[in-house]
């Protein structure tokens, strides 16, 4: 087996009758950022449970830290940490007390969870909440908790689920921060998510997924310049004026065909632009945007992300 | 049940040994909830002084375990000794468990580090235990300033009692893990409450036909008053070695459920 964090071969994971991760292979190199794209139900939170150490997988190989899930969970869990994807802080603890009592579960002296509490709530920012019950914290300030919570003993790994699936704009910033502040640090992160802005932010390299396996895999870079030109025209018809798809076909690289709007892939977006308005055509909004993720995933499965 | 069966019936990987940080954060969060401690406290002496002194000043005098006639507020000590043994491990293993498997998902917080549901198991029962513990040794101060307990064995009442709440916590746990909603809890009073009236608490098993005195004697507070009522009057005989291998078996079979349960629960 080779150096990665994280090696998979051939992963699986069954519920039932339902097949939820059908045979992928992952590798994560120490230090990078690594990301599972893709829209709810293709089988990320099942893959992070598996690498969690917390879902014994159904077929395939895995090793985490080098070791075997199946029989090392409890020393692979020593030196990893989860940010799942639904904060599960202790209501009945202050903000302190959830950091100093989580580090005694990994089985950290008292004395060194105290330091390391107030070490973690400056990198939180919550310094100034510190004695206070979680549950009036905002989603924001619970979400920085969960990761700084996640960080009590020093883990190699940082599994993220999902980490800012319904945040503000603000609070999203803020956090991609921290997260970024970690990789310099040399923290190697797996990421779920199902924003493409966040995988793009984010991620060094990533695959996405579909109906519980790999679709593509590279960097963010990688993945648009593959699947998709670098700029994308939004163009938005009243239903009784829209054209066909098939009228932009001449003056963009690709239409996709959206129930709201037409997409039209191209290098040069305002170039497009003004052809469409010498064509005659009336749209109520135009768009110029620099091509996503998001076009990436609707080119490869067919279908925007579901949210 | 030996030890080695027993470690071969729980999950494998799923014991780090360290169920005592458990304890430690109940002990934290219990700094805030200590009315719950003190009501728990004052029930049983209610029902001692209503019962005792109230009922007990018309019922008059009772023959004792061997027999030697004892005040109706010595019979009913205790009964009621028993029962706030049973009562705050009952409470504690299965609607504060249950919050916490439900909805706080503090279990799954607590998987992701190194601890296994046998540490989470033994800790929550642990905890349960400490708190049944407690009440048993509050009710046991009063009964000595009542003047009820009558015999040195009263000293390992305290012992008995923790037996006790252990057996229950472990049994509450292991049935909590297959409630699916708070309606279930209705199935906990259910049981608690008539165990309660009818297990010897109040008045001798002699007063049954005998067809239901079987059936008492199959109710696992019957053998804890026993224990209890044995040992507070001094009455020691052979035959509560049965009563203690009763809560050996409950502790043993409510640790294995209580932790197999919660591996498939939250380990899928």
């Amino acid at each position: 087996m080779g150096d990665g964090l994280v090696q998979a071969r051939g992963l699986r994971k069954r519920f039932g009758e339902f097949e939820a991760v059908r045979g992928i292979d992952v590798d994560v190199a120490p230090g990078e950022v690594f990301g599972f794209l893709g829209p709810n139900g293709a089988g990320k939170s099942s893959t992070m449970r598996m690498v969690a150490c917390v879902s014994p997988r159904t077929g395939g190989t895995l090793q985490v830290l080098g070791m075997d899930p199946d029989v090392d969970g409890p020393r692979i869990r020593a030196r990893i940490g989860v940010v799942p994807q639904l904060d599960n802080l202790d209501a009945e603890l202050t903000v302190r007390q959830n950091l100093q009592v989580y580090g005694r579960y990994f089985g950290l002296p008292k004395r060194h969870v105290r330091e390391k509490a107030a070490e973690l709530m400056e990198f939180a920012q919550l310094a100034d909440r510190a004695d206070e019950p979680v549950e009036p914290l905002s989603g924001g300030m619970k979400r920085r908790l969960t990761i700084a919570r996640a960080l009590v003993n020093d883990p190699e790994l940082l599994l993220l689920d999902e980490p800012t699936t319904g945040l503000d704009p603000q609070a999203r910033h803020l956090l991609w921060e921290r997260l970024y502040r970690l990789k310099r640090e040399g923290v190697t992160q797996i990421i779920t998510t199902h924003y493409m802005d966040e995988a793009e932010q984010l991620c060094d390299r990533l695959v996405v997924m579909d109906g519980g396996v790999i679709v593509a895999e590279g960097s963010p870079a990688e993945l648009i310049g593959r699947h998709a030109a670098r700029e994308v025209l939004e163009l938005r018809f009243a239903p009784e004026d829209r054209p066909p798809a098939a009228a932009f076909a001449r003056l963009a690289d690709r239409v996709e065909e959206l129930p709201d709007r037409l997409l039209l892939s191209t290098a040069d977006g305002e170039r497009v632009q003004g052809e469409v308005a010498r064509a005659g055509h009336r749209p109520i909004s135009a768009l110029v945007r620099r091509a996503t993720l998001e076009d990436v995933f609707l080119r490869l499965t067919g279908r925007t992300l579901v949210d | 049940m030996t030890g080695a069966t027993v470690s071969r019936l729980l999950p494998g990987g799923g014991y780090a040994g360290r169920s005592r940080v458990l304890l430690e954060r109940s002990a934290i969060v219990s700094r805030r909830g200590w009315l719950a401690f003190v009501s728990g406290f004052f029930e049983p002496v209610f029902y001692l002084v209503a019962m005792g002194q109230g009922l007990g000043s018309l019922v008059g005098m009772l023959p004792g375990p061997d027999g030697t006639p004892i005040s109706y507020a010595a019979f009913i000590a205790p009964g009621l000794l028993a029962a706030s043994a049973m009562n705050g491990a009952v409470f504690d293993s299965t609607f504060n468990v249950f919050f916490k498997l439900k909805y706080a998902r503090l279990y799954d917080a607590m998987l992701a580090t190194p601890l296994g549901p046998v540490d989470i198991a033994l800790g929550e029962i642990g905890w349960a235990l400490i708190r049944g513990g407690l009440y048993a040794l509050g009710f046991l101060t009063v009964m000595a300033g009542f003047g009820l307990l009558t015999s040195p064995w009263a000293l390992l009442a305290l012992p008995a009692a923790l037996l006790v709440a252990f057996a229950f916590a472990a049994v509450g746990m292991a049935a909590t893990s297959f409630m699916r909603s708070w309606q279930d809890f209705d199935l906990v009073t259910l049981a608690v409450l008539p165990m309660f009236l009818f297990s010897t608490t109040f008045y001798p098993l002699s007063v049954y036909p005998p067809v239901l005195q079987t059936v008492v004697q199959c109710l696992p507070l019957y053998h804890a008053v026993e224990l209890m009522r044995g040992l507070t009057t001094g009455a020691v005989h052979v035959g509560m070695l049965g009563n203690v291998a009763y809560f050996a078996v409950m502790i043993a079979l409510g640790v294995v459920v209580a932790a197999r349960r919660l591996d498939r629960l939250l380990l899928r």
